[in-house]
């Protein structure tokens, strides 16, 4: 034990370091962000520059030319039909998969959470398993498969994004319904309640904060999505394959690319914005529980 | 009971197993099985795709910047997720911070690639990155305002150590330099330069010259002094002697001209300096062969570092407050506390992240095909990129690309059961 001036005087002298240490900790952090947050504001001052100007100076100097930046881009991309129509496919594709994940995962996580059955956790064990299992794993088989039974296009990269994200979305929805509590599960079955009505009734809305993470965090993976969009989507082109195919020309053709990688990341920053709660509910549910 | 639990297991699993199994199950075991044969698939060759496969100069070019990727970016991005995670808890606009950092996790890796094509532009007049970095370069080094200009005619003469210089013989009339060059764009001269004015000479031990812009629109004689072609101002210029010895710099003036008196008679040399030509810093090739890899790692952060922030942050705040405040009542200092009290605590979360991570670097795919220009692709080649190649752009290669599948695969096996025991775990508790 220290005596008490001494212990004052230490703690006037660690106050003081703390207080430094805490104006660095500060400083510190806003560089970081200030570092993070360039190239979201690179890419967007690209996006309002006419295209000569990229192949004459950098981005930046527009701080100062504030005159020369315009909506045009965005005004040429909106009016461009193989955009909008890019658009409207990675809309279509991204509402359909999620939809059928979430009602697929769900239910499938609830009898693995709540009604017993032989080989339960073996099974649960393979789709744990399952989480690893690299895409590719995957793409040629499903290719011939699809090609046999002529799916293309939009239906082909759903069922396949659908396959892929299951194990995940059945993880998740499984270890949040277990932790549900049994006993108003058990009431209610004592009471004559089917599982279809315990599940539509208790289970759902109880388990919302989990569907919801799941609905934000498969909308976003499969807009996001390029790999499966490249193998199966043909003519039917997301946003991810009108960008890709206008890489080849990139400097003369930055003012189509720039505003397209701004528009297209727009949706999913919507959403993570306004559902970030659970969106990093999602985040954890995967990796720590 | 019993019975009716079977019906129900079956309606509630049975959608989402046909699907599984249908699309996942199915096609892992036929890649399997496809990677034994040949590209159409109707010769069975045993394990040869697999010898090929390690043979492929572009398939070892892959395998070597997969390993590069494995070995750097977890590590990193986790270092990065803990230290910013640990600082961050420490002030109040936190969530503003990870919100910020999260952004590029949220939009497509294919994107963040281009962004980061666009920052990376190799002349530091276009490319933010390199900008950046020419600011503490150009201290030690600036750029000559007359780049890559060249004498007009076989009168001068560019010295080895990057100055230009003219013969000139001071005679008993004085002697006349003509200082010549082309290769200068008219934006490079100053706002008052004026036309050239052919000098003449001033008598016994007088030099007089000029320097300027030997071209001009339509036809002209190198070596002369035309109407319209334009002084170059302000240029010092250094006379020579036969010794080697500069006696004299003079600055060229608005016309160009220059004189220099008080001279012996015989042969001299005005030279323009180095400092006038040499070249800009031009960049580093972030984009090039060698170093896009580095490059597409550093993106990688970008894009992974919010993720690493938010999980080992979570994870950070459901740590008991108590050993970390009974460690600083002990006196430990903040380091201390940080290195034995936080990281061992956070160690469950430490490794599942890392764990993430060694799966994202190997599934690396998007930000590769974003970030790489058409030439360079190559050089940063990833097995999941290279299997994707090889059995749907192109040759169709597909008994190969399942052998590269499987391949990927094996490499991402410990992790699969690093998760299995993990989860066991977990279970037991």
């Amino acid at each position: 034990m220290t005596a008490p001036p001494e212990t004052a005087r230490k703690s006037i002298v660690s106050r003081l370091t703390a207080l430094i240490a805490k104006g660095s900790v500060q400083i510190t952090l806003i560089v970081v962000a200030f570092f993070w947050l360039v190239p979201d504001l690179g890419l967007l001052i690209t996006s309002l520059r006419p295209v000569q100007r990229y192949a004459e100076s950098g981005w930046w100097t527009a701080v100062t030319t504030p005159g020369e930046l315009t909506l045009q881009n965005y005004a040429n991309l909106l009016s461009d039909s193989a955009l909008i129509s890019s658009f409207t496919t990675t809309v279509v594709i991204a509402v359909a998969n999620t939809v059928l994940v979430v009602i697929l995962a769900a239910m499938a996580g609830y009898a693995l959470a709540w009604i017993p059955f032989k080989g339960r956790d073996a099974l649960f064990l393979v789709i744990v398993g399952m989480l690893v299992v690299p895409l590719q794993m995957a793409l040629i088989p499903a290719f011939q498969v699809f090609g046999l039974v002529g799916l293309r296009g939009i239906p082909a990269v759903v069922f396949f994004h659908t396959a892929f994200g299951l194990p995940f979305a059945v993880f998740l929805m499984r270890n949040y319904f277990a932790s549900l509590p049994g006993s108003l599960l058990e009431s209610a079955r004592m009471d004559g309640a089917s599982e279809w009505r315990i599940f539509t009734r208790i289970v759902l809305p109880l388990g919302f904060p989990a569907l919801a993470s799941l609905t934000i965090f498969q909308f976003t993976w499969t807009w996001n999505d390029l790999l499966v969009a490249l193998v199966f989507a043909g003519d039917q082109r997301p946003l991810t394959l009108f960008l890709r195919d206008r890489l080849n020309q990139f400097s003369s053709g930055i003012d189509v690319i720039a505003p397209g990688v701004f528009l297209s990341a727009i949706v999913p920053l919507i959403i993570f914005f306004a559902f970030q709660r659970y969106f990093e509910a999602g985040l954890l549910g995967g990796s720590v529980k | 009971m019993k019975g009716s639990n079977r019906g129900w297991v079956l309606l509630f699993l049975l959608p989402a197993l046909i699907v599984i199994g249908a699309l996942v199950v199915y096609p892992v075991l036929a890649t399997i099985w496809r990677s034994l044969f040949d590209r159409i698939g109707t010769e069975f060759v045993g394990l040869d795709n697999y010898r090929r496969m390690l043979e492929l100069t572009r398939m070892r070019r892959a395998i070597f910047n997969s390993f590069i990727w494995v070995a750097v970016f977890p590590i990193a991005v986790t270092t990065i997720g803990l230290v910013l995670a640990v600082l961050s808890e420490k002030v109040g606009w936190r969530t503003a911070f990870r919100l910020i950092l999260f952004v590029p996790a949220a939009i497509a890796a294919l994107s963040s690639g281009i962004i980061w094509r666009i920052m990376y532009q190799t002349e530091p007049s276009r490319g933010v990155v390199n900008a950046a970095i020419s600011v503490p370069m150009s201290m030690f080094s600036s750029q000559g305002k007359f780049a890559g200009a060249a004498p007009s005619y076989d009168g001068g003469e560019e010295e080895a150590d990057g100055s230009i210089s003219f013969a000139v013989d001071v005679g008993g009339e004085g002697g006349v330099a003509y200082l010549g060059l082309v290769r200068i764009p008219l934006s490079a001269l100053p706002d008052d330069a004026v036309e050239a004015r052919d000098p003449q000479p001033l008598g016994p031990g007088t030099l007089s010259g000029v320097v300027w812009r030997d071209t001009r629109a339509g036809e002209d004689v190198r070596g002369a002094v035309d109407p319209e072609e334009m002084g170059i101002p302000r240029v010092p210029v250094r006379i020579i002697d036969p010794e080697g010895t500069v006696v004299d710099t003079v600055e060229s003036g608005v016309d160009g001209t220059f004189e220099v008196t008080g001279l012996d008679p015989g042969p001299y040399r005005a030279a323009i300096p180095t400092s006038q030509f040499s070249s800009a810093w031009g960049g580093i090739p972030w984009l090039g062969s060698d170093l896009i890899t580095l490059s597409a790692i550093i993106a990688g952060i970008w894009i992974w570092g919010g993720f690493a922030l938010i999980v080992i942050g979570a994870g950070l705040a459901a740590l008991p407050r108590e050993t970390l405040e009974a460690a600083r009542v002990d006196g430990a200092t903040e380091w201390q506390v940080f290195r034995r009290v936080t990281v061992p605590q956070l160690t469950p979360v430490l490794g599942v992240v890392f764990v993430s991570l060694t799966i994202g670097a190997l599934k690396m795919f998007d930000l590769i095909l974003g970030i790489a220009p058409g030439s360079v692709q190559a050089d940063a080649n990833v097995i999941a990129l290279e299997m994707w190649r090889t059995s749907f752009s192109g040759l169709g290669e597909r008994g190969l690309g399942s052998a590269i599948a499987v391949f990927l695969f094996v490499m991402i096996i410990p992790v699969l059961a690093f998760n299995i025991r993990r989860f066991k775990l977990q279970e037991g508790q």
